[in-house]
């Protein structure tokens, strides 16, 4: 079977404040593949997210990367953020962030990081990225064709008559 | 053929003096490796970029360390902190290394410390400007006299 090229282009949201890393990081993506999106605020990535749903809903993002020492919103203040969200918290997010310090990259990842990158971000990190958006993408068609089992089965909808009948 | 692989011959040994030397690590090395075809002056537009953010810092620490009413070390240190993000992401090495003990010198309060290594760090970026600047006039002479740009390990 061929899949279409938007079907097989993980999308990711890059989000960094400064220019060198974000520079950086699209190239890194890009050479594995992504369709990328760099924006330099979480402000901003929310703002993207947003106007998504509202406008545009054949694009989707798969995965944010985020930086974590950022003006005005962290990265760990986006994750939570997506973390608390309805319509976004299934995304996975991964952070980045160039200080090692372990009390930091623990509360990231028991708050919902997937992963923590340490900067300067490698090739070699990018490629862990892989398993965490085809996961997803495994469970999204697995959950799309349960629903429509449910549409489609007549034993259940007579199920549902009857039980109204009896009342 | 014999001009290009002289030209090639001096690239390489320029470049492993500027890694043996310390000015540049393996993230450059990694930066060069990103750069193909889609994105040919890849590394030349990450170094400029790099190039712009030192002037700037530089100016900024000098100017919060110029205060006579009291130096506000945070602003010092938040400038030397970027600094030494872009230049640990860009591979300048020696750049970075200055950036570590301004740090220090920065927790410290300890303005002539600062002073010191905002010295240092002028001093290292200008360096590593000109190195830079050598290595990419070497490349672009590669290629106008239609070689291919070695990768060096």
């Amino acid at each position: 079977m061929v899949m279409a090229a938007s079907e097989t282009k993980f999308h990711v949201l890059a989000v960094d404040d400064t220019l060198i890393d974000r520079k950086l990081i699209e190239k890194l993506l890009k050479t594995s593949s992504y369709q990328v999106t760099a924006v330099d605020s979480g402000t901003k990535a929310l703002e993207f997210l947003g106007l998504n749903n509202n406008d545009h809903h054949d694009v989707e993002v798969n995965l944010i990367i985020t930086d974590y020492c950022m003006p005005g919103m962290t990265g760990y203040d986006l994750l939570r953020k997506i973390k608390e969200s309805s319509s976004f918290k299934d995304i996975p997010v991964v952070i980045m962030s160039s200080d090692n310090i372990p009390s930091r990259i623990n509360r990231c990842l028991e708050d919902g990081a997937e992963e923590f990158f340490l900067k300067p971000v490698q090739l070699s990190d990018v490629n862990k990225l892989r398993p965490h958006l085809m996961k997803r993408r495994t469970q999204t068609n697995v959950n799309k064709r349960k629903a429509m089992d449910e549409i489609v089965s007549p034993d259940r909808t007579r199920a549902r008559y009857n039980e109204l009948e009896v009342k | 053929m014999d001009v290009v692989n002289q030209l090639q011959r001096q690239f390489i040994d320029y470049s492993a003096s500027l890694h043996r030397e310390g000015f540049l690590d393996d993230q450059f090395t990694q930066l060069q490796k990103l750069q193909d075809d889609n994105s040919p002056d890849f590394v030349v537009e990450v170094a400029s970029l790099f190039f712009e953010d030192c002037e700037k810092l530089i100016n900024n620490m000098a100017r919060a360390l110029e205060q006579q009413q009291g130096v506000d070390f945070r602003q010092v240190d938040a400038s030397v902190h970027q600094l030494k993000g872009s230049s640990s992401s860009i591979g300048a090495m020696r750049v970075k290394d200055v950036c570590v003990a301004f740090r220090s010198f920065c927790e410290a309060q300890n303005r002539e410390g600062c002073l010191r290594c905002l010295q240092q760090v002028t001093h290292e970026y200008s360096l590593l400007k000109n190195k830079l600047q050598t290595l990419f006039r070497l490349q672009q002479q590669i290629l106008a006299a239609g070689g291919s740009i070695p990768v060096v390990e």
